[in-house]
């Protein structure tokens, strides 16, 4: 199990992912070497998976994200897995999420601009399968977005 | 609004590196592209001063922490005015089982993504600090069942 090391650690990683070893270590209250350690264990019992790039893709040109709540067609048994497939396939979708509730999957899904956007919806959302009712939510702002959690 | 950076297939192909895997040394980064680590380490530089690259996001099991639930919240503000987004964000912001805040723009006004322990304990932070946020209308709770990030228009 983890130990309170380990859980000062992690929780100042992901308060804070760009800190450096060094730091981090100190802010754990562990040595650097142990932080080494501590990590490779971390890694080797698969609870820390990794450290990502954050891609921001408005400095790329994309200005517009959309937040899609489908909800499918359950009388039909291979929906979901249809559904997610095709999805798949349209290479501006960057999430994919399926739920227990009122919708049953979320897209989100990415723009150059409205006329983009308009396109995308057209030419590879509304052909995707299974679907009785797509809602979009337009992101107007992202006011938190962190991978923090109250350990 | 400044001109959005202009990747090549190169930055591309290093965009798509890193996306995987943050801790690529430059060296690395520029064997697997076919350049010198110098030459590598000026394009992720740049990728970071041109905010492509924002930062990083470390990921975890978050069941295997103890955090077996995730879920989504749709939520529609009973009051509209500025002060009201004001207040209703600082709060949900604040609150530490939150990892996400959106505004948005249709049937509600914020998404929320929250991290719990179990459904009690959802149960209890929702009745808690989500309903008690200033501001709070009508609220959708969708759990979260699988989830995938993909590598997006990439190239």
């Amino acid at each position: 199990m983890l130990d309170d090391a380990d859980r000062r650690i992690l929780r100042q990683m992901l308060a804070d992912p760009e800190l450096d070893p060094t730091t981090l270590a100190s802010r754990a209250g562990v040595t650097p070497a142990t932080l080494w350690r501590r990590l490779d264990r971390l890694r080797q019992r698969g609870i820390l998976q990794g450290i990502e790039a954050r891609v921001n893709w408005r400095a790329l040109g994309y200005e517009v994200e959309v937040s899609l709540r489908f909800t499918l067609d359950k009388t039909e048994p291979r929906a979901f897995d249809a559904f997610t497939a095709a999805a798949r396939e349209v290479p501006e979708v960057t999430e994919i999420q399926t739920f227990l509730g009122s919708v049953d999957i979320r897209l989100s899904v990415i723009a150059r601009d409205m006329a983009h956007w308009q396109q995308i919806y057209r030419d590879r959302i509304l052909p995707l399968p299974h679907v009785t009712d797509i809602e979009p939510l337009m992101l107007v702002a992202t006011l938190k977005d962190s991978a923090e959690l109250p350990l | 609004m400044t001109d959005p950076f202009a990747p090549d297939a190169t930055d591309i192909a290093i965009l798509k590196l890193l996306a995987r895997n943050a801790e690529l040394s430059a060296a690395e980064v520029g064997r697997a592209v076919g350049l010198t680590q110098p030459a590598a380490w000026r394009r992720i530089r740049r990728l970071k001063e041109s905010g492509a690259i924002a930062g990083r996001r470390v990921v975890v099991d978050r069941a295997a922490l103890g955090f077996g639930v995730t879920v989504f919240l749709g939520i529609r503000l009973a009051a509209r005015g500025r002060p009201a987004l004001e207040d209703f964000e600082r709060a949900a912001a604040a609150v530490p089982e939150v990892q996400t805040v959106q505004h948005v723009l249709g049937r509600f006004d914020y998404r929320l993504r929250i991290v719990a322990r179990d459904i009690p304990d959802f149960e209890r932070i929702l009745r808690r600090r989500i309903m008690t946020l200033p501001g709070v209308g009508q609220v959708e709770a969708n759990v979260v069942l699988s989830e995938e990030r993909r590598p997006g228009p990439l190239g």
